[in-house]
């Protein structure tokens, strides 16, 4: 059963930032890549392959840590697991912009988690991730285990978040239609949903990897390393330039 | 009587007998978790396009800077240009400015969602911990557009005479809640047709009490009352016990 506090969360209109990001859109308009519907439905499907695996694998394994509680095991305490996977999320996405606006939109979020769930502590468990705040499909998993949902759900949502905010981006930026651009969302569905459960799956498989001896020397980086880690150079190129632009609308 | 703030230029001001006037803000319980008392004085600077918030913030910033530290967080369309425009006003260094990018939805950004703006302003309150008064610009709106009390203490809203003398009798909530409603380029008024006793006897109608006050930015000085108005409220407000 989905609470209304998870609907809430995952309400678009709640204040979590995302409204001033367009997840890569504005930079591709701008470049003349994205001008209509069609263009809009490429851009959402390109997105889903490259950044959507990662977001819903990442979102599915935070759920997990966050309903796992702040256990202590051998050489690798919770917040040191967060920090780990904080940094395993990083190294997939290569554009500095895009980390930055990341941990921007991980921000908001964390904004809105702490309004909505005031008892909930959302500093111990970060305290070694760097600043301004975790990675936002961290957030986003920390948020819906809070709220009661399961990892299916985070990485289902992160999945569907990779679409829906270049999508509204570009119906501000173009004029679009916007139910032309919601039939588009709804037209991917099947393949989001497919997102979320692989990534489900994957967060599934990291955390039955033994916490082995010695993994904090190595890097502990071994892990998580096996999470999804798919590029999108163009994507990042676009990202970067975007960030020095100067005139634009959208933060990322 | 008229509050000591109120510095409104002679034959534009009235008595607004039998009102309560408001220097502060009545708001709910429960109110959210942005800006509270205690902090570093936070003003927002709303109104149209064109009306004159980048230039007021210039001209506060040009009146203040030699008593207090200023952060500003702008919210329009911010330009190497615009950051050169406040630089000029020669007291604002570039790293005490910090834009946001409303999404096309300057509304949104100071309402709706604040996260986006309340993150600039933190920031800026954590590098510049003298901070003494934080500046909020929205981009340019429209009559409706009003900040959040969660992302400041109080707000400013800029309309302008040449919009017609018409606009304060529209309303809105811009002209009617802000805090301060101030009316600009009183310089253009023969030229436009705009009667200012008229946009003063319309908005002090609506306000309730709350001040108006009529300004030619464009003058030397021009922003003098606005000063005023500000330093009287971050005295207020610094003054505040912090809740809880």
């Amino acid at each position: 059963m989905v609470s209304s506090l998870l609907l809430l969360l995952l309400d678009s209109r709640a204040p979590a930032g995302a409204h001033g990001h367009s997840g890569g859109m504005e930079s591709a308009v701008t470049a003349g890549l994205v001008a209509d519907v069609a263009d809009v439905q490429r851009f959402c499907r390109f997105r889903l392959r490259t950044s959507g695996p990662a977001a819903a694998a990442f979102a599915a394994v935070a759920c997990d840590l966050w309903r796992a509680g702040p256990g202590d095991t051998p050489g690798s305490d919770a917040a040191a697991r967060w920090a780990e996977l904080d940094g395993e999320f990083g190294a997939r996405v290569a554009s500095p912009a895009s980390r930055a606006a990341s941990r921007q939109l991980g921000s908001g979020l964390r904004r809105l988690v702490r309004s909505m769930a005031p008892e909930a502590d959302l500093v111990t468990p970060w305290r070694l991730v760097p600043g301004p705040a975790p990675h936002q499909p961290l957030v986003l998993g920390a948020a819906v285990a809070i709220a009661d949902g399961d990892a299916r759900l985070a990485a289902l949502a992160a999945a569907l978040g990779t679409c829906t905010v270049p999508a509204s981006a570009a119906v501000r930026l173009l004029g679009l239609d916007p139910y032309a651009v919601q039939g588009v969302l709804a037209g991917l569905g099947a393949e989001i949903d497919e997102t979320g459960r692989a990534g489900a799956q994957c967060a599934a498989g990291s955390s039955r990897e033994p916490d082995r001896p010695g993994l904090a020397e190595s890097g502990g980086l071994a892990r998580y390393a096996k999470l999804p880690a798919r590029a999108a150079p163009a994507l990042d190129l676009l990202a970067d330039v975007h960030a020095r632009s100067e005139v634009r609308l959208f933060a990322s | 009587m008229r509050p000591d703030n109120d510095t409104r230029p002679a034959g534009h001001q009235h008595d607004h007998a039998g009102r309560h006037v408001h220097d502060h803000v009545h708001r709910a319980a429960g109110e959210p978790s942005g800006a509270a008392a205690g902090q570093v004085p936070r003003i927002g600077i709303g109104g149209p396009v064109g009306s004159g918030k980048t230039a007021l913030v210039a001209a506060l910033c040009r009146a203040l800077s030699g008593e207090l530290v200023i952060g500003v967080v702008t919210n329009d369309i911010y330009t190497t240009e615009d950051a050169d425009f406040l630089r000029r006003a020669g007291v604002l260094p570039a790293e005490r400015i910090r834009a946001v990018q409303t999404g096309a939805c300057p509304h949104t950004a100071i309402r709706d969602d604040i996260s986006s703006n309340l993150d600039a302003v933190e920031q800026l309150e954590a590098d510049f911990p003298g901070l003494g008064l934080v500046l909020v610009e929205s981009g340019g709106d429209n009559l409706t557009a009003t900040f959040s009390y969660g992302l400041i203490h109080r707000q400013i809203f800029v309309i302008d005479v040449a919009g017609g003398d018409k606009v304060p009798r529209k309303g809105g909530p811009g002209v009617t809640r802000s805090d301060l409603l101030v009316i600009n380029k009183t310089d253009l008024a023969p030229l436009v047709g705009a009667d200012l006793a008229v946009m003063d006897r319309d908005a002090a109608g609506v306000r309730d009490g709350r001040p108006v006050l009529f300004t030619s930015l464009t003058a030397d000085g021009g922003a003098a009352p606005v000063a005023d108005w500000v330093r009287a409220t971050v005295a207020k407000l610094a003054g505040t016990p912090t809740r809880g």
